[in-house]
């Protein structure tokens, strides 16, 4: 095999992937765009979902992601600064928790509607609702914000903490005061990547949320996610294809809103770490 | 101030008790998976697992081979398809790519990785499904599985490659450049072989994650229950015969649900532990 014959065979590659990239993304811009529209976004779901909108949807959506980050921000970040500042770097019961969280990071999404099923909405008696599925997502999301956050912690120069215990600042205190601003892009990143990840979702929420289209009124109503509308008109409608593109559009614009927001929170936090050392 | 030397006297112990609370997590998932499989524990139906010949789950049948030959066999492919592609995708990021050519290429891989299975799923659906259809009917089949989780897990190998090539150190490339190795011959026998290890961890994690998808494949798949004989053909995976029959299984095929569960959660934590395995030994030849 010659260098050129080699070359080519690479440039190929990165070829066809980027061939497959834009035609996937062509068509769903195409084929959203050609039915989006503000009236779209703004109306209540009809027939199905094959007219009308998706206003109780996104709704939903937006309902269960906030319950996912009002249980998952005080426990995470209760973790967070657990795992580094108040354990040693070598504690076995450190280690046991980060190796625990690594696992669950593993564990496949439609375990975790298994297991929300069965423990949020019938063992707890949650029922069908939105904080049944939120908290399932909560689960799926601590993992990865646990460990961005032990990470801007860790990062944290120790200086900090000497200068501050010098000062005879108590620990609750620097922690107030000096740790959490200073990591606050970190966490803030991680929580992004985990909203990423928890606004995609769909397995896990089709047990545990459900699939009720109309306009939730209390946090215990079933609640459908976008990603959830998008499986069900697409599979189970007739005639919904349009609307589920649509619908697409939408979910994937949100989340690169929400994955630029991560990704240039993190560069900000990479920057500011080197006037640390 | 006070109020914060307070605060210290009971911050420690709760700060401890969230992160097992978080610890904890995990072991209620497997506790629950259990739990709920129960009432099959020490009935023949566990034997049934295996021995039985297919998933009839009215007739209290629940032979699960054919859908775990179905994950791997889909799971497999998609690696076939998607570990090639990736690594090649590395070297071109790491080698040939102009900065800016690389840098869009890696944007782009970075937004697929964003793309929501569903949408995959939706796409396979309507484009891929009935191209395939056309060619050969019904369309939905292993094949159409193993190109979407092929497409879904690329930007894993891509960027764990990527960052094992880069990690590898400077000073072998140079000493491959001062033999007179030709760029090819550095990249194919000097820089791949010191990032094998990184390599193989990206590859295994992306096999894990191309079992435990559910949807994408549901939708593509056909969900036929059967042994995944030929790569045209409608086949069911584990994860998507759970999301199918959840909604309406009841007693022992609930029981029956959860075990599958349990059994799709410890082969990925299997293959997590030998990707971890691969990353650590490192060694640079």
């Amino acid at each position: 095999m010659s260098e050129r014959v080699f070359t080519s065979a690479i440039w190929l590659g990165a070829g066809v992937v980027t061939a497959f990239f834009l035609w996937l993304l062509g068509d769903l811009v195409w084929q959203g765009a050609a039915h989006l529209s503000v009236s779209f976004l703004l109306s209540d779901t009809l027939d199905s979902g094959r007219s009308g909108g998706i206003a109780a949807i996104l709704l939903s959506t937006l309902l269960i992601l906030a319950v996912a980050l009002l249980a998952a921000i005080p426990l995470g970040l209760m973790s967070a600064v657990w795992l580094t500042e108040y354990t040693r770097r070598d504690n076995a019961w450190g280690d046991a928790v980060r190796m625990s969280l690594d696992v669950l990071a593993g564990v496949p999404s439609i375990v975790f509607g298994l297991f929300g099923n069965a423990f949020f909405s019938v063992y707890l008696g949650l029922g069908f609702s939105i904080v049944s599925g939120g908290l399932t997502l909560a689960c799926m999301i601590l993992p990865i914000f646990i460990r961005t956050s032990e990470a801007g912690l860790s990062a944290v120069s120790d200086d900090w903490r000497r200068n501050a215990a010098a000062l005879g600042m108590s620990r609750a205190s620097v922690l107030w005061h000096v740790l959490l601003p200073t990591a606050a892009p970190a966490i803030a990143a991680g929580l992004m990547l985990g909203v990423g990840r928890a606004t995609a979702e769909t397995a896990a929420l089709i047990f545990t949320s459900g699939y009720v289209d109309r306009m939730p009124t209390s946090l215990l109503d079933s609640g459908r996610a976008l990603a959830v509308h998008i499986y069900d008109l697409s599979m189970n409608v007739t005639g919904g294809d349009q609307a589920a593109y649509a619908s697409a559009l939408v979910l994937i614009i949100l989340i690169v809103f929400i994955n630029t927001g991560a990704w240039a929170l993190s560069e900000r936090w990479l920057a500011r770490k080197v006037t640390f050392s | 101030m006070n109020n914060f030397r307070v605060t210290d006297r009971w911050l420690a112990p709760a700060l401890g008790v969230a992160a097992a609370g978080s610890g904890l997590i995990l072991l209620l998932v497997l506790a629950f998976l259990l739990r709920e499989a129960a009432p099959l524990w020490g009935s023949h139906a566990v034997l049934g697992f295996v021995l039985d010949a297919s998933w009839y789950p009215l007739e209290g049948q629940f032979g699960m081979l054919p859908m775990v030959a179905a994950s791997l066999a889909a799971a497999l492919g998609a690696l076939l398809l998607a570990a090639p592609l990736g690594i090649i995708s590395a070297i071109f990021l790491n080698f040939l790519a102009p900065p800016a050519v690389a840098r869009s290429y890696r944007m782009m891989v970075a937004l697929l990785a964003g793309i929501p299975s569903v949408v995959f799923g939706l796409w396979g659906l309507t484009v891929l499904v009935p191209l395939i259809a056309r060619w050969q009917p019904p369309g939905a089949s292993l094949l159409a599985a193993m190109m979407i989780l092929a497409l879904m897990i690329l930007p894993t190998v891509t960027l764990t490659s990527a960052s094992a090539i880069a990690a590898v150190p400077q000073n072998l490339q140079q000493g491959a450049a001062a033999l007179g190795l030709t760029r090819q011959g550095m990249i194919l026998r000097v820089v791949l072989p010191a990032a094998r290890g990184g390599i193989t961890n990206g590859i295994l994690l992306s096999g894990a994650r191309a079992l435990g998808e559910t949807m994408a494949v549901l939708m593509v798949a056909g969900n036929v229950v059967q042994y995944p004989l030929g790569l045209l053909q409608p086949v069911r995976v584990l994860t998507a015969n759970i999301a199918l029959e959840m909604a309406y299984a009841t007693d022992a095929h609930r029981a029956a649900l959860f075990a599958s569960g349990l059994l799709l959660t410890l082969v990925v934590m299997l293959l997590a532990w030998l990707a971890i395995r691969a990353n650590r030994q490192v060694s640079y030849v």
